[in-house]
């Protein structure tokens, strides 16, 4: 095993976790390259081959926009997300990326208190190592969710 | 109507007030089930196309009650009660599948396609002992057969031989619009659900709800997706129950909101990357959006290039599931359905502009708990159900209490 590679990997995974359960949606966008894809997506439409996904995106400008419209424009109550995640499981790398596979569990705490285990799933990665001391970043997460259930609606993205 | 002892009637105003007990009291459930799902209404089950071969099936419902949609080797469509003749067990537990017949896994009763039960396992006992007597007919208990009508690759079926023909049912208005969207061979594009804290007719309330869209739902307003002041009209069926809420794409331009200083006209809010807006006008009319409903469980929605049906399943007072499908045409190029994809994002529990539909409904099923001798206000374009050529109305949501109410005969 490549430890190096294993914990670059899971230092971007980390660091994807802390922006979303922290609070620092605005930090999010950056773990991805300039043309970084992402796919929020079932577990049923991917066996399936079905392309639709819940949340999609092909740059990191449309990143940045699902935040601003977070931010500003949609109306959800107050609401706050917990990630664990498992081990990442990598490929070889290849040309400078690695795919990897992470198991997560992601627990909604809304404003009244009340915590309900959200979405559980599994994240579909092709990350892009970059020159050794830059960190990595993410050129396509496909999130898939185990469930096709969701409760109420998806504002924070997982 | 009763509940907790108490006489339940409608307000003397009629249409224009809606008592709150309609989403508190639990006797309603089971009434809902038997005069409005299994009464003389047609249920949306699902699309052709998820029945794509001979010999598949799918599960849907009809209102609370577990529902098979089968085509059988021949290419017919069936659809029957999901629960077996012998102990009511469900028969089907896959949400698709394919199959030649349907055998139930508690004790190996065996149905066709049709839903007809064609075998029971040892009906005649084992070496001359046990089994069922030559007299029990079993197949009098089968599980209860829908009448199904598909149109334009929309799957209906109804339980009650009163139900009039789909066509009829609709009526001219509400057929032409389905028929606008429908107009080509449907590739599916993939499905996802909502759990809705609420009861379900808050949901279809909330659909037929011209004037909450561009108030409620900021994205769109912001970016000149649907603002009442673009030209659009609402269409209300003759029974009031169904229902079609368009726009054009173009904006008149007007400043009324942000003259009227509203929240959903926040300046300088621009897309960093408009891709995710790009569409082309595929029916040819300028029309941008078009929402359409089905007394009582169906939507048909044309947001730009996102098409979807959505089938709202009650699961009990106060939770109710949403199905999403979104589909494209078998003609569509690769750009095209990029594009269908690309504004999916504007539609579902994580879309841009229908997000909040998701909570809205639950808001009000929270705060009406405590107020079930109270009555809402449903006021705006007036007291009738009529067709009206602006958007800044609820004549569809009194026409789905017409609806209702004539169903529920209260």
């Amino acid at each position: 095993m490549n430890i190096d590679l294993q914990l670059r990997v899971q230092n971007l995974n980390a660091r994807y976790v802390e922006t979303i359960d922290e609070n620092k949606l605005e930090l999010w966008p950056d773990l991805f390259t300039a043309e970084g894809c992402y796919r929020v997506t079932t577990a049923d439409n991917f066996e399936r081959g079905l392309p639709l996904a819940l949340i999609y995106a092909s740059s990191r400008a449309m990143l940045r926009d699902r935040v601003r419209s977070l931010r500003e424009a949609n109306v959800y109550e107050a609401q706050r997300y917990r990630h664990v995640i498992g081990p990442a499981l990598i490929g070889a790398e290849h040309d400078g990326q690695v795919q990897a596979q992470t198991s997560f569990m992601v627990a909604r705490i809304m404003h009244t208190g009340e915590v309900t285990l959200f979405a559980t799933g599994c994240y579909r990665d092709r990350v892009v190592l970059g020159a050794s001391g830059a960190e990595a970043r993410f050129a396509e997460k496909i999130v898939i969710l185990d469930s096709r259930l969701i409760d109420t609606l998806l504002a924070i993205p997982l | 109507m009763r509940s907790a002892g108490n006489v339940r009637h409608w307000p003397a105003e009629g249409l224009t007030r809606v008592p709150y007990w309609v989403y508190c009291d639990s006797d309603l459930v089971e009434q809902e089930q038997e005069r409005i799902f299994a009464g003389a209404t047609w249920s949306f089950l699902c699309l052709a196309a998820d029945l794509p071969a001979p010999n598949t099936y799918c599960r849907s419902n009809l209102g609370m009650m577990p529902v098979v949609v089968t085509r059988d080797q021949a290419g017919d469509l069936h659809a029957f009660e999901n629960r077996c003749a012998h102990r009511g067990s469900l028969l089907v537990l896959s949400e698709k599948g394919e199959a030649r017949d349907i055998t139930c896994v508690y004790h190996n009763w065996c149905y066709d396609l049709a839903g007809n039960l064609t075998a029971v396992a040892f009906r005649k006992g084992l070496g001359g002992k046990g089994g069922m007597p030559a007299e029990c007919r079993p197949e009098a208990h089968g599980p209860r057969k829908l009448r199904l009508q598909a149109l334009c690759g929309l799957v209906f079926g109804t339980l009650s031989a009163q139900t009039p023909p789909l066509e009829r049912y609709l009526g001219p208005d509400i057929l032409a619009r389905i028929n606008r969207v429908m107009r080509a061979p449907v590739k599916l594009l993939g499905s996802y659900s909502q759990m809705l804290p609420s009861n379900w007719k808050l949901y279809m309330e909330n659909v037929k709800d011209s004037y909450h869209a561009s108030l409620l739902h900021t994205f769109f307003t912001t970016f000149r997706l649907n603002r009442l002041s673009q030209k659009g009209a609402i269409v209300v069926s003759e029974c009031g129950g169904h229902h079609v809420s368009y726009s054009l794409a173009a904006d008149s331009g007007g400043k009324e909101y942000e003259q009227a200083g509203m929240r959903s006209a926040q300046q300088g809010f621009g897309l960093e990357d408009p891709t995710l807006l790009d569409s082309v006008d595929e029916f040819g009319d300028g029309i941008g959006l078009q929402i359409l409903s089905v007394f009582p469980n169906f939507v048909l929605q044309q947001t730009r290039n996102s098409l979807a049906v959505r089938r709202l399943v009650p699961q009990g007072l106060q939770k109710s599931e949403l199905v999403w499908t979104c589909f494209g045409f078998t003609l569509d190029d690769e750009e095209m359905t990029e594009r269908r994809l690309r504004q999916a994002n504007l539609i579902g529990p994580a879309g841009y502009i229908s997000m909040e539909d998701g909570a809205a409904p639950s808001f009000v099923q929270r705060a009406v708990a405590t107020a079930s001798d109270l009555v809402s206000v449903v006021e705006m374009g007036g007291a009738d159900t009529t067709s009206q050529d602006n958007r800044v109305t609820e004549a569809a949501v009194r026409g789905f209490w017409k609806s209702y109410r004539e169903h529920m005969q209260l």
